[in-house]
């Protein structure tokens, strides 16, 4: 064993020591540190949060309104219960979009039940009706809606799937979803995506019909893409140059269309697993579509994911991809020539949620960067499988960190960079840790394909040699 | 291709360039169905019309863009008020996330809490073991010289009883049996964060006072409530009870809390309400609120001890600055400094100097409603007219007092309180009976775009503008600083709306 690995091993022993012994039993099983060859992380994961920790995790509502359906731009989604949830998750995720907000658009808004004690006692189902009769003569020109549960919906037995059901009924089949992600229901957002996944397959595959549209042999779809600031965009416009068709956006900047029209494309390219492996595989199974993971951060990862793309179809897509990659070179090279000197050698601390833990390490990689600890808010057991194939030896792996831990492995490793998200920024920046939030870009981004890498270099570049860091100690 | 890393286009620019412009319109064309372009505009049009006004406002069900949080995030801010202390919530833990990512995109600080994040087998079978457990935890980890809990809706919705618990908690060693564990229950589907606010404050004053002695003395207790400027409030506020030489406390003193430096430590705890001065307080002859519809359950509390009370409506600008002034003069004793009659002298300066601009100007404003009697009252007296002022969690009797406010002006007629309003409601004001400026938090921003009434960001929360809350809106400093703003918006539209050269640059004046 390296010097490395039982160095942090001692950090780990040293973290966990502060717990009271059945939480500290609980919290061992989700550290570890990786070591070369294993065929995973050997850490737990998916678990209850222990209480009282201080968990950076969000609910099931999190997962399917702020995640999976929030982006879809041309329906409405309603947060069904009290105000709070919509109120928090109100155009927070910079979703980005293009429509007429309000008219035809409705991504930034917040609409909500604002349930109040006496729709508790009697039920909300008569409210949720005259909810949607109001949305049908306000917004006449929005395509669907959804029902977000949030907590109280599931423990008062309300029925929303026959509110859903009669109501889609009285508006000629309009498609309207009832979403079972109560806040309380699985451990995490994860479990939200996948109730979210679940109600795209039955209530929108099953029921909604498209306008027809012709087929290409080139049809693909993106899946788990939210275009946070313009991500999806930055990807799609290199799928465009390869040949390839984009026939809709999961779910960021998406239409109802889009999902309706998925089970007629010839791949489905999935950028984040977590949130979307449920509907590729269901496509898979139902309409023989295969699926491909494939990773937009960083020009190595890009090139490996547009030929891996590529391989599913034609010469002339081969040949494409090749251009583009080609036609890319001159800007990633001048990028990586302008950045990468300042950026060598620097060490990062991660901690995200669905894909990043593991796909932006590349990206680090490529301005010369070495990742040194990672950790998944809601990842899976094949989440931290996937993990081994970018993580080096010696990586602190932290599962569903606690404030706590998090704290402590950053004053032992002292990166030069911590990336994670709001909750966390100003704690290390305090700290007088450079810090990028992973989940909104920091309000910057897009950071995906190759005019998101450009940024992503220059942000990562802002951060880590910013002046203000050499001040935070006074010179008295 | 036009990225460039010498001049790296971000996301402003870069999606205008060509090659993405035209993406996005096949993407439109081809794939999203689109309603057709003169339907839409047809639709953006009726959005304006008084037919819509009137359907918008017959709405019973539906709230969209609301203008209030929910309980459980007024008693996370409550707590945080409160030296070493970790708010506690029980029940799911995505709302604590949600609370914690709020008051941070605000206050650009960190928020601590914790969730007793209680999943479906609590829902079925109660959260006793999470308290348990989570007490034990918060206290092993963090700690705290006290937690304080509270509970989302969940918790609520099964019964759980927080009392019982923490007892039972403290039974099994969770924490001390001495251990400060104060507790409210803050439903979520009862009130706003105005309500949750003041229940955890009640809970914390139960904690300390309940059963015990009182010796009155001459401390007055002061509770500023929830405030998005509570980091430049509160510190003006003690710099005037300093002033005046008032002993008092602030119950629940965010200030420092969410004001900590960048020096290398991370401070998870830095000043609030001393738990031994909250001790005291119980001896304070008088328990003063800033905003009266935030402290209802606290301030009855107090006066059921015993305690004088006074509550005031968010008192900002010359005339409530004065009465705020006044009332702690009066229940303290201490006369009121020349240095505050000085201050005040400035501001009037200042209002002289400048209330030509903004005398006869319309304003819509939005918020909590204590802040909302306050600021259109400050408005009338610099000769504005506050002509729709709404607050979504704004009661019956909230917007009678504003009826009332409104008659006490000339500048008040004519005007409107809208009170349990939406900002989908606002927009219809806006549009059907225009104003010249909005004054809002920052989801007026949507507001701004939609209807090109300029916003003035005074309220909570404010993501897009930073450290503002640093800047107090009470006092006669407070009020300067607020004049300012106004006016700041004032001069920038005049001048935007000049600036064409020769066409109405002639009164692009360089003196205003």
């Amino acid at each position: 064993m390296s010097q490395n690995i039982e160095e942090a091993k001692k950090i780990i022993a040293e973290v966990l020591s502060v717990y009271p012994e059945k939480t500290r039993k609980k919290r061992e099983k989700h550290l570890n540190v990786f070591e070369e060859g294993k065929s995973d992380c050997g850490v737990k994961s998916n678990i209850k949060t222990v209480p009282g920790v201080m968990t950076i995790r969000g609910c099931a509502y999190a997962g399917s309104k702020g995640v999976v359906w929030g982006p879809i731009k041309d329906m409405i989604h309603i947060s069904h219960g009290p105000v709070g949830c919509g109120q928090y998750s109100w155009a927070a995720r910079r979703n980005y979009y293009i429509g007429t907000t309000g008219v035809d658009s409705f991504v930034t808004m917040q609409f909500t039940s604002d349930f109040q004690e006496k729709d508790i006692v009697f039920g909300g189902d008569k409210k949720l009706e005259k909810i949607m009769d109001e949305i049908q003569e306000l917004f006449p020109l929005n395509k669907g809606i959804t029902v977000q549960s949030e907590c109280p919906i599931g423990l008062i037995g309300d029925d929303i799937e026959a509110v859903s059901k009669k109501k889609s009924k009285e508006y000629g089949g309009k498609t309207i979803v009832p979403v079972r992600c109560e806040g309380f229901r699985g451990v995490s957002q994860s479990l939200g995506h996948h109730i979210a996944n679940d109600t795209i397959r039955d209530w929108v595959f099953d029921k909604a019909a498209g306008k027809e549209i012709e087929t290409t042999p080139y049809d693909v779809a993106i899946i788990g893409d939210y275009n946070i600031g313009g991500d999806a965009w930055s990807s799609r416009i290199l799928l465009e140059e390869m040949g390839l068709r984009v026939v809709a956006q999961w779910s960021g900047d998406g239409t109802l269309e889009e999902l309706v029209n998925t089970p007629k494309v010839k791949l489905n390219v999935l950028h984040c697993y977590r949130s979307m492996n449920y509907i590729s595989r269901h496509m898979e199974e139902k309409y023989g579509i295969p699926w491909v993971e494939y990773n937009f951060f960083g020009p190595t990862k890009i090139a490996e994911s547009l030929r891996k793309i590529a391989g599913f179809f034609d010469d002339t897509i081969k040949e494409n991809t090749e251009k583009v990659i080609a036609k890319y070179e001159a800007l990633t090279k001048a990028t990586i020539e302008k950045f990468r000197p300042r950026l060598e050698g620097k060490t990062v601390m991660l901690f995200v949620g669905g894909l990043r833990p593991r796909h932006v390490i590349g990206a680090y990689e490529d301005l010369g960067m070495n990742v040194v600890g990672t950790g998944y808010e809601f990842g899976h057991n094949d989440d931290y499988q996937r993990t081994t194939h970018y993580v080096k030896d010696g990586t602190i792996i932290y599962d569903d960190v606690t404030g706590y831990e998090f704290e402590k492995f950053v004053e032992a490793l002292k990166p030069d960079l911590v990336a994670s998200g709001i909750k966390e920024k100003y704690v290390f920046q305090k700290m007088g840790y450079p810090f990028r939030q992973m989940h909104s870009w920091d309000y910057s981004g897009p950071y995906h394909g190759y005019d998101g890498f450009a940024i992503f270099a220059r942000d990562m570049d802002m951060a880590i040699n910013n002046p203000v860091w050499q001040m935070a100690k006074a010179p008295f | 291709m036009s990225q460039n890393p010498k001049h790296v286009l971000d996301h402003f620019n870069l999606f205008r360039e060509p090659e993405y412009v035209e993406m996005f319109e096949n993407k439109k064309k081809n794939f999203e169905n689109p309603p057709p372009q003169d339907k839409v505009a047809e639709i953006v049009e009726w959005t304006k019309t008084q037919e819509y006004r009137e359907l918008n406002f017959k709405r019973e069900a539906l709230t969209v863009n609301p203008a209030k949080a929910c309980q459980p995030l007024g008693a996370v801010f409550a707590a945080l008020g409160f030296e070493e202390t970790m708010p506690f919530v029980h029940g799911s833990q995505g709302c604590v996330a949600y609370y914690r990512s709020h008051l941070s995109r605000h206050f650009k600080e960190p928020a601590s809490c914790v969730s007793s994040s209680m999943t479906e087998d609590a829902a079925v079978f109660g959260g006793l073991n999470n308290m348990v457990d989570g007490l034990a935890n918060t206290y092993a980890m963090y700690k705290p010289k006290m937690i304080a809990v509270s509970t989302t809706c969940m918790a609520e919705v099964i019964g759980d009883d927080l009392n019982a618990f923490i007892k039972n908690a403290k039974e099994k060693g969770s924490v001390p049996q001495e251990y400060d564990v104060p507790f409210a229950h803050t439903p979520a589907f009862v009130g706003s964060h105005i309500t949750g606010f003041d229940n955890a404050l009640k809970g914390i004053m139960e904690h300390f006072w309940a059963g015990r002695e009182r010796q009155e003395n001459d401390t007055l207790n002061i509770v500023m409530g929830f405030d998005g400027y509570s980091v430049g409030n509160i510190r003006e506020m003690k710099r005037i009870l300093f002033e005046m030489g008032v002993s008092a406390f602030i119950l629940s003193d965010t200030s420092d809390v969410f004001d900590t430096p960048t020096d290398g430590t991370f401070r998870m705890y830095m000043g609030g309400t001393r738990l031994e001065d909250m001790k005291k307080a119980l001896d304070s002859k008088a328990t003063v609120s800033f905003q009266e519809y935030n402290t209802p359950k606290s301030l009855e509390y107090a006066a059921s001890l015993g305690q004088k009370t006074r509550a005031f409506h968010y008192p900002i600008g010359i005339r409530g600055t004065d009465r705020w002034l006044m009332a702690l003069s009066e229940l303290s004793g201490k006369p009121i400094p020349d240095s505050l009659r000085l201050e005040r002298g400035r501001l009037v300066d200042a209002v002289a100097d400048s209330t030509s601009h903004i005398h006869g100007k319309k304003f819509a404003l939005y918020g909590d409603p204590d802040p909302m009697l306050g600021l259109a009252e400050f408005l009338m007296e610099l000769g504005a007219e506050p002509v729709h002022v709404l607050a979504t969690n704004g009661g019956k009797d909230w917007g009678e007092k504003m009826n009332a406010l409104f008659a006490s002006s000339p500048y008040g007629t004519g005007c409107h309180a809208w009170p349990g309003r939406d900002l989908w409601h606002m927009r219809s004001l806006l549009f059907t009976e225009p104003v010249d400026f909005l004054i809002g938090n920052t989801y007026g921003k949507y507001l701004e775009r939609d209807t090109g009434t300029p916003l003035i960001r005074i309220g909570f929360p404010i993501f897009d503008r930073h450290h503002h809350h640093r800047y107090p809106t009470v006092g006669y400093q407070g009020a300067m600083n607020v004049l300012v703003k106004l006016l700041d918006k004032i001069f920038d539209e005049m001048d935007k709306n000049t600036n064409v050269p020769s066409k109405t640059d002639y009164s692009y004046d360089i003196i205003r």
